[in-house]
């Protein structure tokens, strides 16, 4: 405890030192807020699909904001530090900012535009801000699977200057606008990441005034220490050992298996995906950091959910993937659509610790976000007729919990709000005619898994639009645990019967309405064991339909 | 604005309890009673006989009565409010449910969303559907809603919410629903949703339309006792509600839309701290009012409280953002965590100091009351420190054991991270001021303000205790403490004006399809409406009216609020209307965005008598150094040693008075830190102003 107090007056720099740490994470949260309320991007400034944060010269991350994305916590960590290798720390400039949206250096896809901004206090350069967030259109394929190769998914920005010492680089922007169907948005988005550094830039200046520093560096050595020991106390509660478990997922054309060993030591927590399926011809193979990002985030909510993100609580967890491995696919693998499966891993963590820990982790959930992603084009008489390019946030339920049943059309492990549907009808010229509880989708247990979602979306014009289908737990729902049913299977189709495809670009015709329908998650316990009272609940409620309480709970058909 | 030389009563009915305020010609009384929940209007009628008994005037001397009351808001938290059930579009029964699908906590695996007001067996649907532009995509089926009729009845259902997608662009269908449930059933209490909150987005349209429905039957009913009781005893005054948005309003408008009305309490604190602020003639204003539990922070310019149209009632977990139900609703913008005397201090699993939100309220409290408590709050490491005099506490009520306090932080903070009880205390004091400087900042952050040109106005007990080193931490060079914190609220009822804001939903861009003259005709249609429930409170008082747009550029999600002139629109005020949304755009995010087309999604009309606003008070002229009451050992961290302070008491301090900092001044109910970078004296007023030393 006593170990780092380098101060001259020791417990006052301690206390500073906390309350420094403290402000930090207050600033990166406001740079996070800047960027939601200045975006344009829809899954931005309505869903939150973003990241923020501050790091130190050598590229560690101090302080991240918590928002709706735990697959940018680790990525975006990593990616300050290959922006230094790019742009030497001793050639940053004040004004400057670098961007990137390249899918191994950022954050897993091209869609993520990565900026980082240098800080300078009185003239001298004491840290970096980095910020994230997900672009509507960045041309190609589109925001879907269907690419063969990550050069099909669309414009692929190396890592460059976006501002020279205050001057914007309009060579690039106008790159930016000739790529991508939605100029207006991409080139705001872009400007609202900037600003949104330049906002925690300030902070920071102020917050070294106030303290008279004029180094992060002991700062950062104290968040850094103190973290990585924290969460070493965690895990040092923890029993030592190796687990595995495996999972079977649709995948694009054909199932793929995930597997991983958990092993717990002293030195930490370390997860392993020998044995998973190779990486795939489509745009669902994962990045090894967003791979990275998903399992951390597992690990973090059943052993340090207390503890913030950074480079030091980050560092004893660790994971690896066999290369060539659909969960470590190199460039210029197509990975579009990485999240499907980057969000399975959750899971996976849950079911390696459920063998160690049983009553801290739930049964398997949707995990997947069912993001409709649509585009088409309005009609418009006597006009051009513009294009509409939409992600339609959805999800399905969580899995049981241990004494608490799971969410019902919650996101998890992602944290983005879903589209209100009135955003999506003023946005498009499409129309939900449905859009709730699924009922009987959640499986049944003495803890239920959370209910799924009942959609039905037409287009109201005479024409077509296009589904850019990235949904999985259709072939293999969620498990059920400790004798619990598993959810409801996702489903996607026209009302006429026609059944589509769970993933890649399908068109709806006109007249025809798409309806989908998110997974329940998986129950937990016997359902026999339900509380009675619970169970009557469901039923009034029109949750639990009559037939599944006397097929699942085994309540007796009410005499005629 | 009310005439001041009218007897004027204000009453504010907390959970715990209930003030009174009486203002005749300028004398101010005031009485504090405990709250009787089950009839209020007991203890307010029991509370007002002892104040006009200290007057020596009757109920039939009121001129004027304003109240003010967390009613509204204790039902919902406590849900007991009314049976109410939901009527919704086919196909969206479960928009309460299913509400922004996300958690508020993104590592805790056991959270609990909250819980809708109404349960889903109460959640009905009719097949009917608007489209964005508020054509009809599907005509109502008027049969399908007859038919609910026995379902209401069979539920005992009270009261019922409407709430159709895209209602807000044609009500149509809710009216005409409506009227078939009314005409079925005459007694029942019915909630438009497009007359409630008529703005898009329906998760938190349904939302309002809910909770207005949930808490209207009680509030009208105790709002109608209320009124016959106080013609019962011969009161003939004009009464009025303070709604959440710090505006009065009629008792039918309060009937009709009770959701208005939370939140008042808090809006009234805001009011008097723009009243203290316009007296000390301060333009820029950050009010801090901290008590017991909670910390609130509120941006007032020029007189004026920030305002927003968004409030999370509820909020069940740590006041975690998206924990509570969403109202959408004009309120005073305020920020509000879990930070007051009561607040537990521990040490987290990373060795840290944490504060809060957890509190010890009154039973057992703090450590140093005696009563049991063995985990430390921040008023021990108030005591701890020396700031607070133990005896003769809140008013004389009780004396407070410091020992108590030294002994629970020694233990739960000292013994953990090697500190001595007195570091453990400056760790503690230190860190609820950087928790309270941390949202005072965000807060600005989120307004555009610059926070260091503000003048910080700190009421509530707590507060004045921690005031001086809160502005240090975020640059605020000046503190004002005004006398009779404690029934601030109350206070601030009687400055209120009347007030009512109506917003609508209707998208329209800045180009050259600008429809100017339908603009105008709904800002007609609105004003006609508004003027309707602002005039019968004003009784003749001038009123003025404020038009604003909520702005922002094509393809954004979030509207910023800019304030349009009152006049016709037409096709040459686009221009103009561009320019003062960049100017807005640019002063909050550094960035405006070059040549981007630019849309108002929502327009609103505020109608509203002229607030009271009292004159600056003179300066005064600089009166002797008074004499310290004594001195008192203060522990001071940086320097790890305690220090010796003088302290006054505030009573035997005139106008003029000066002192310099570090020292105390002690009243009953609190006392004032003045830290050693800051000087202070006495307004003309009474205010107690902290001025930062010059360096």
């Amino acid at each position: 405890m006593s170990s780092n107090m380098t101060d001259t007056s020791p417990k006052v720099g301690l206390i500073d030192l906390q309350i420094m740490w403290n402000r930090l994470i207050a600033v990166v949260g406001e740079q996070a807020q800047v960027l939601i309320r200045t975006a344009f991007s829809p899954i931005v400034r309505e869903c939150g699909d973003i990241s923020a944060g501050i790091f130190d010269l050598k590229g560690r991350m101090l302080a991240q904001a918590v928002t709706g994305t735990p697959g940018h916590v680790n990525s975006m960590a990593e990616a300050v530090k290959h922006f230094i290798r790019h742009f030497p720390i001793e050639t940053m400039k004040e004004g400057d900012a670098y961007i990137t949206n390249d899918p191994w250096m950022g954050t897993g896809h091209l869609n993520d535009f990565v900026i980082t901004t240098p800080a300078f206090h009185k003239g001298k350069l004491v840290g970096l801000f980095s910020c994230t967030s997900h672009l509507m259109d960045i041309g190609g394929l589109g925001n879907g699977p269907e690419a063969s190769d990550v050069y099909m998914e669309g414009l692929y920005i190396p890592m460059l200057k976006l501002i020279d010492q205050g001057r914007v680089n309009e060579t690039l922007m106008a790159m930016i606008r000739a790529n991508t169907r939605l100029p207006v948005d991409t080139e705001g988005d872009t400007y609202s990441l900037a600003a949104c550094n330049d906002v925690g830039v300030k902070a920071l200046s102020a917050m070294m005034q106030e303290f008279g520093i004029d180094s992060l560096d002991p700062l950062a050595e104290h968040i850094i220490e103190k973290s990585r020991a924290a969460v070493l106390a965690e895990v040092a509660k923890l029993p030592k050992g190796s687990w595995h478990h495996a999972m079977t997922v649709d995948g694009y054309d054909h199932p793929l298996t995930l597997e991983a060993t958990l092993t717990i030591s002293d030195s930490g927590i370390h997860v392993d995906y020998s044995g998973t399926s190779e990486m795939v011809r489509r745009g669902i193979n994962v990045p090894i950091s967003y791979t990275t990002a998903y399992t951390v985030f597992g690990l973090g909510c059943v052993v340090a959910s207390d503890i913030p993100n950074n480079a030091g609580s980050l560092a004893p967890l660790t994971v690896s993937a066999p290369l060539g491995s659909v969960l470590n696919a190199p460039k210029p693998a197509p990975v579009s659509s990485r999240h499907v499966l980057g969000q399975m891993l959750p899971d996976m963590v849950f079911g390696c610790l459920r063998q160690a820990l049983p009553d801290r982790v739930p049964a398997e959930g949707t995990s997947c976000l069912w993001n409709i992603t649509v585009r088409g084009e309005r009609r418009n008489p006597g006009k051009a007729n513009p294009v509409f390019a939409l992600t339609i946030t959805t999800n399905g339920g969580t899995g049981g919990r241990p004494g608490q049943d799971g969410l019902s059309a919650t996101a998890f492990p992602s944290g983005v709000m879903g589209t209100p549907v009135e955003i999506s009808e003023i946005q498009s010229p499409l129309m939900f005619w449905r859009k709730e509880l699924r009922p009987d989708s959640g499986g049944a247990g003495q803890s239920r898994g959370g209910l799924g979602q009942i959609m039905e979306i037409a287009n109201n014009d005479d024409a077509p639009f296009e589904l850019l289908a990235a949904f999985d737990r259709i072939q293999f729902p969620p498990r059920g645990r400790d004798g619990g049913s598993d959810g409801a299977p996702g489903y996607v189709g026209l009302a006429s019967g026609a059944v589509l495809r769970g993933k890649g670009l399908q068109t709806i015709p006109p007249g025809e309405r798409l309806v989908v329908l998110t997974p329940g998650g998986g129950g937990l316990g016997d359902p026999q064991a339900r509380s009675d009272a619970k169970l009557a609940a469901d039923r009034r409620n029109g949750l639990v339909s009559d037939e599944a309480a006397t097929r699942l709970y085994g309540v007796a058909q009410a005499a005629e | 604005m009310l005439s001041t030389t009218d007897v004027r009563l204000a009453a504010d009915i907390g959970g715990t309890f209930t003030d009174i305020v009486l203002d005749a010609g300028g004398l101010r009384r005031t009485r504090k009673v405990l709250t009787t929940p089950a009839a209020p209007e007991e203890g307010v009628l029991a509370g007002v006989g002892l104040v006009l008994d200290d007057a020596g005037l009757r109920f039939s001397d009121i001129d004027v009565f304003v109240h003010g009351t967390t009613l509204a808001t204790n039902a919902i938290i406590e849900r007991r409010g009314a049976k109410t059930a939901l009527i919704t579009t086919q196909g969206f029964r479960d928009v309460l449910e299913i509400g922004t699908e996300s958690r508020y906590d993104q590592y805790d695996l056991t959270l609990e969303k909250p819980v809708p007001l109404v349960p889903r067996e109460l959640r009905f649907t009719v097949p009917e559907r608007m489209d964005a532009a508020g054509q009809v995509r599907l005509p109502l089926d008027e049969a399908a809603v007859a038919a609910l009729v026995p379902q209401l009845r069979e539920h005992a259902v009270q009261s019922v919410a409407f709430a159709f997608l895209h209602g807000y662009a044609n009500p149509d269908h809710e009216q005409r629903a409506a009227a078939i449930l009314k005409a079925a059933m005459p007694d029942l209490s019915i909630t438009l949703a497009s007359e409630v909150c008529p703005e898009v987005r329906e998760y938190e349209r349904t939302s309002t339309a809910v909770a207005n429905a949930y808490v209207q039957p009680q509030m009208e009913g105790y709002l109608g006792r209320m009124a016959a009781a106080l013609r019962g005893r011969q009161y003939r005054g004009a009464t009025y509600l303070v709604t959440s948005g710090g505006g009065l309003t009629s008792l039918e408008t309060a009937q009709k839309f009770p959701v208005r009305l939370v939140e008042s309490g808090p809006a009234g604190g805001a009011i008097f701290a723009a009243q203290v602020a316009l007296r000390a003639g301060e333009q820029k204003v950050l009010s801090f009012d901290m008590g017991g539990t909670t910390a609130k922070i509120c941006l007032i310019e020029n007189g004026e409280p920030a305002t927003s149209r968004f409030f999370e009632v509820d909020r069940t977990a740590r006041f975690l953002k998206g924990s509570g139900l969403p109202l959408r609703i004009p309120v005073i913008e305020m920020v509000e965590i879990g930070a007051g005397g009561g607040s537990i201090a521990q040490v987290d699993a990373l060795q840290r100091v944490t504060v809060g939100p957890e509190s010890a309220s009154s039973v057992p409290g703090p450590a140093c009351y005696g009563l049991g408590g063995e985990r430390p709050a921040v008023t021990d490491a108030d005591v701890a420190l020396g700031l607070i005099k133990p005896e003769g506490f809140a008013g004389g009520s009780m004396d407070l054991r410091p020992e108590l306090s030294l002994r629970a932080l020694g233990r739960e903070i000292g013994e953990k991270l090697h500190l001595s009880p007195e570091m453990s205390a400056y760790a503690v004091y230190e860190m609820v001021c950087e928790n309270m400087a941390s949202a005072a900042r965000v807060h600005a952050a989120e307004r555009g303000a610059v926070i260091g040109q503000h003048t910080m106005i700190a009421f509530g007990g707590a507060a004045p205790l921690h005031a001086a080193r809160v502005a240090e931490k975020v640059g605020v060079p000046r503190v004002v403490v005004p006398p009779n914190a404690g029934v601030g609220s109350a206070v601030g009822f009687l400055a209120a004006p009347v007030a009512y804001e109506i917003v609508r939903s209707r998208p329209a861009r800045l180009d050259e399809d600008f429809d100017g003259a339908s603009i105008s005709a709904l800002f007609a249609e609105m004003t006609e409406a508004a003027r309707a429930l602002v005039e019968p409170g004003a009784r003749g008082a001038p009123l003025f009216e404020r038009r604003t747009a909520f702005m922002r550029y094509v393809g954004q999600g979030h509207e910023i609020t800019v304030e349009l002139p009152n006049k016709e629109l037409g096709m040459a005020d686009v221009a103009e209307l561009r320019r003062i949304f960049e100017a807005e755009y640019a002063a909050q995010f550094a960035r405006a965005i070059p040549a981007a087309a630019i849309e108002v999604l929502n327009w609103s009309v505020l109608v509203s008598t002229n607030a009271h606003h009292p004159e600056a008070a003179a300066p005064v002229t600089s009166a002797a150094s008074p004499q310290p009451a004594g001195l008192r050992l203060i522990f001071d961290g940086r320097a790890e040693k305690k220090i010796e302070v003088p302290l006054y008491r505030r009573e035997a301090m005139p106008p003029g008075a000066r002192i310099a900092g570090p020292a105390l001044i002690a009243e009953d109910e609190t006392t004032t830190y003045i830290s050693g970078s800051f000087d202070a004296h006495i307004d003309g007023s009474g205010c107690i102003v902290m001025e930062q030393k010059a360096a």
